[in-house]
This record gives C-alpha cells, sequence and structure tokens, in this order.
C-alpha cells in the first residue's frame, strides 16, 4: 500500500474544504437526477447518515426521525461536530438516547417522566411559525424555515441539572440564542427576553387536565446578558437528529447552567421587554422558584437537596451520585454576570 | 372457602411487592430506579392505607362481617410498603448520609408531614396485636383514630411533591375525605360522638 507523505500529495488531490462541505448537496443532487422526484423523500435520511460522521454523538439508526418536513433535511444536512474541549462539549459520559427522549418533564403532554413520549403521537411541529415581539426593530411572525435559515447548527454537549435533583449529558444541536437575537435588533429598552411555549389542548393531553395547576402557556425568560451569553443555545435537535416533540421540538432553549426548567421547549413567541417577565414557576410557587434559578448546590429547594445530584442512567445497584457544582460547572462562563448579587436571595 | 380467604389476601397484597422485585430484577425501572421505587412504594402505601380505612364502611353497608377480619392485616401491609418506602428513601436516596437525614426531616416540609405519618403508620403497627389491645383498653380505640391523620399527611404529602398537574392527590384526597366522611356521619347518626 502506497502511503503518500504531505509533500507528495498533489494540491489538485486536495478538495477544497467548501466543495468537501458540500458533497451532501451534489450527492442529493445526483441522485435525484437519477431517482426522480420519488426518491426525494428518502434523501434527508442519506443526507444526514453523512453527516453523522463527524458528528460526536448520533441517535441509534432503528429510532431516527423521518424529517418533520424536507427543508430541514437540508438544514441538517451540514452540522458543525461539538469541539474537544469545554465548555461546549464534555468528556462525561453521554446519557442513551433512548432515556434522553423516554424521561422528560413536559407538562403539556402528562405527569410523569414516559408521558411526554408516549402522549405526543398527534402533536405536529411543522408548520411552525414564531412571533418575535416587542422591544425589537423587526418584530413579525416568521415561518421557523425562515428563523433557521441564516443560522449554522453546531452540536454541542452540555450538562443538564434538574431542579429535582438528576442530571443528563446530552448531546443537542442547535446555535446561539445570540445570533437570533441580533438579526431581529432589540431596542435599547429590551432589558430582558421572554419565552412561550405552544398551547394545543387537541394534540397536549396535560393541558386538558383539570387539575392541572398551570395557567397556560408555560412561560419562560432571561435577562438580555445571559440570553447574549454564548452558551445559550437554540436547539432544534438531539443526538445529530431531529428534536422529538417530548424533547421540544421543534425549537427550544438550553441554558445549561440553570435547573432544566428554564430551557422552555416548543417556543411559539420570544417577547424582548423592559421590565422582567412573569414566568409560570415563580407565578405558581415563587417561595420555591426564583427567576434566575441558577444551578446551586449551597441553596437548597423546599423540596429537594441541591448538593449532589443523580447522573443518569443508573441502576439500582450503580448509583451515580455526584457532587452538584456551582453554575452546573460553567461558572468560568457566566458567574461574572452575577457578581454582587446575592444568590441566596435571587435563587 | 372462608379459610382461604385470609391468605389469598395475604398472597395478593404481596403482588406489588413481588412485582417490584421482578422489575429490579429485569433492571426495569427506567433510568431514574430510585426515583421509581420510592413514587411505587409510596403511592402503594397510600393505596393499602385507603383499602385498610374501607373496611369498616364495607362491613356496615354489606353486613359482611368478612371485611373487619382483614382490616388489621390491611393496615400492617400499609406499614410494610411505608417502611419499605422510607427504606429507599434511606438506603438509595441519602445512602446513609444519616446528618442530611435530620436534615431533611426538620427542613422540607413534605418530609417532615410525610415522616410524621409513617411514625403513626409504626405506632398502629406495633399496638396491633391482641395483646396490646387488650393491655391499652380504650386508650386502644383512641390511638388507632389516628390513621385518619396519617392518610391526610399520607395526601398533602403527595401533593407537596407533584408538579403542575395535582389529579392523583385530588383522587387519593378524595378517597379520604370520602371515608372520613362517612365515619362522621355514622357516628352522628349513632349519636356516639
Amino acid at each position: 500500500m502506497l502511503i503518500k507523505k504531505p509533500s507528495n500529495i498533489k494540491p489538485s488531490e486536495i478538495t477544497p474544504e467548501s466543495v468537501y462541505r458540500n458533497r451532501r448537496q451534489f450527492v442529493c443532487d445526483g441522485s435525484k437526477v437519477l431517482l426522480g422526484a420519488a426518491a426525494a423523500s428518502a434523501m434527508p435520511s442519506l443526507a444526514n447518515a453523512q453527516t453523522g460522521d463527524s458528528l460526536k454523538a448520533r441517535a441509534p439508526a432503528s429510532m431516527q426521525r423521518t424529517p418533520p418536513a424536507a427543508w430541514w433535511a437540508d438544514k441538517f444536512a451540514d452540522i458543525k461536530p461539538a469541539p474537544d474541549s469545554e465548555p461546549f462539549y464534555t468528556g462525561e459520559a453521554l446519557t442513551p438516547y433512548e432515556d434522553v427522549t423516554q424521561y422528560n418533564n413536559f407538562y403539556e403532554f402528562g405527569m410523569n417522566k414516559g408521558d411526554p413520549s408516549s402522549n405526543s403521537g398527534s402533536y405536529q411541529a411543522d408548520p411552525w411559525s414564531v412571533e418575535i415581539a416587542g422591544e425589537v426593530a423587526k418584530p413579525g411572525t416568521y415561518n421557523l424555515e425562515d428563523i433557521l435559515k441564516p443560522h449554522d447548527l453546531e452540536e454541542r454537549i452540555y450538562r443538564l441539572r434538574c431542579v429535582e435533583a438528576w442530571s443528563m449529558v446530552i448531546p443537542w444541536v442547535g446555535f446561539p440564542l445570540a445570533d437570533l437575537i441580533k438579526r431581529f435588533e432589540p431596542t435599547s429598552k429590551a432589558k430582558f427576553v421572554e419565552f412561550e411555549t405552544l398551547v394545543d389542548a387537541e394534540t397536549m393531553p396535560g393541558i386538558r387536565s383539570r387539575f392541572s395547576i398551570v395557567d397556560w402557556p408555560y412561560r419562560e425568560g432571561l435577562r438580555m446578558d445571559e440570553a447574549m451569553n454564548p452558551l445559550t443555545l437554540l436547539a432544534v435537535g438531539v443526538y445529530g437528529d431531529y428534536l422529538p416533540p417530548q424533547n421540544g421540538a421543534p425549537l427550544r432553549l438550553i441554558v445549561p447552567w440553570k435547573y432544566g426548567f428554564k430551557s422552555i421547549k416548543a417556543i411559539v413567541k420570544i417577547n424582548f421587554r423592559e421590565t422582567m417577565p412573569h414566568t409560570t414557576w415563580v407565578d405558581l410557587q415563587s417561595q420555591e422558584y426564583g427567576f434566575y434559578a441558577n444551578v446551586n448546590p449551597d441553596v437548597h429547594h423546599p423540596r429537594w437537596r441541591q448538593d449532589t445530584e443523580r447522573r443518569l442512567p443508573q441502576t439500582l445497584f450503580s448509583r451515580s451520585r455526584i457532587a452538584t457544582r456551582p453554575f452546573n460547572g460553567y461558572g468560568e462562563q457566566v458567574a461574572s454576570m452575577y457578581e454582587g448579587m446575592d444568590l441566596s436571595r435571587y435563587y | 372457602m372462608r379459610k382461604l380467604i385470609k391468605p389469598l389476601v395475604f398472597v395478593l397484597a404481596l403482588v406489588p411487592f413481588a412485582v417490584l422485585l421482578l422489575r429490579i430484577k429485569q433492571n426495569n425501572l427506567g433510568p431514574d430506579p430510585v426515583q421509581e421505587l420510592s413514587l411505587e412504594t409510596g403511592e402503594w402505601t397510600l393505596r393499602f392505607l385507603i383499602i385498610a380505612l374501607a373496611m369498616t364502611p364495607l362491613r356496615r353497608i354489606t353486613a359482611q362481617v368478612e371485611f373487619t377480619r382483614h382490616r388489621r392485616m390491611l393496615g400492617l401491609f400499609a406499614l410494610f410498603y411505608a417502611t419499605l418506602h422510607l427504606a429507599v428513601w434511606l438506603v438509595f436516596l441519602l445512602e446513609f448520609r444519616w446528618f442530611a437525614m435530620a436534615e431533611e426531616i426538620f427542613e422540607r416540609p413534605y418530609i417532615t408531614v410525610g415522616f410524621s405519618a409513617y411514625l403513626i403508620l409504626l405506632a398502629l403497627g406495633l399496638t396491633s396485636p391482641r395483646v396490646m389491645v387488650r393491655k391499652l383498653g380504650k386508650n386502644w380505640k383512641r390511638l388507632h383514630k389516628l390513621v385518619y391523620v396519617a392518610a391526610v399527611l399520607g395526601v398533602v404529602h403527595l401533593l407537596w411533591i407533584l408538579r403542575l398537574d395535582i389529579g392523583p392527590a385530588v383522587f387519593y384526597g378524595a378517597l379520604v375525605a370520602l371515608l372520613l366522611g362517612y365515619r362522621a356521619w355514622f357516628s352522628l347518626k349513632s349519636g356516639r360522638v
């Protein structure tokens, strides 16, 4: 076998990166010509499978999802893999895809952890639009395709810490919220960003529950500097694949240094405000939940100790209880935003 | 035939326990097995407590003495599942961090309430043998009325754990209220308040 040294590889043999990156486009286009329109629907998975070569994590082949619409497949054809270093990556063992997608809190679909995956069969993540409102230069209701168009997707592996004292490590696919915010040009009055989840009683059985104590829609919010932090992600995928409904399809927030409930799912509205928004949990139990909800091992929740966490998955006899870190281990990136604040008061 | 009912009830009451053991053996408790065990044992405690409490009303309504024959055993099963519930918490969740246990009992209201309910059930269990009934005389009945307090505390404990949807607490709460209401109504009717 001939192994060429770098010096004797002809420049003509080296594929320019732009061409290399577009190879899937080429494969797609060529196949479309060859196989005709009927094959077009099969393309997405092909394109997707090739992207997967470079991603750090992929959904098991048998569990991969069909794209909500054809343009999704193009969007997912080119995802930048997670880097090898913190903070957009962690070497901790990933929580398996099955657990990430079958152990969820998403009360619109029911109250048990398995409910969101089993009760979301009729949920439609396409077509989807997002209302951009409030203190912005370009308010309006936009198709998700248009919202996502200018943004390149990237893979990020984050820790997720639930206020219920369990945690996971999850490879998301998304783009920085900051990039989206800049596009819509918030005014100088925009001090907070408020998010709202879809309310659709027909496809979300939890909304129909008579014993729900929530005033839907589910609402969350961030301070502007938190929203602009490079860690803050808008996710559209998980494990290199399209988000399943239970994980917040088609668009959700990821704020890895805060308890999971801040990372709102199925976003239909992004509202820029001058005043701190009301959020679902604070409105329900302000003694238990605060606006900031930064992961903090020193401030216990009235129901759950926060100094340690159960890293999932566990088995009964190999339990991984680990110490919870301030800001979920992202202190270096975010602690400065809270300098001078009494975090036991602003929990 | 009648003699078979008691062992049958005994075996049936052990079925939830057997199912849990099987699920442990098959590693079929999901990604957070400790949480699952905790929820299951807790809910079965409440169920057995309510079943045990339903025996006297059922006897009165149906005039079948058979029901009261199983009351004590069913109550002891409530204590059995409550003990498992407590053990799961202590062994798997707190991992014998005793300082944490004391802290939890005093600082988390839902645990304060749940632990109080457990102490009541334990006291009732320890005084359930016939010898104790005889020894305590009149006080036995007074003491054992606390079972209603335990049931109410159990429902409050559940209510406090639930988030956003309180359906299960409403369900069990309604059953306990119904049983308590029946008892109050019966006492008033027979003038034995």
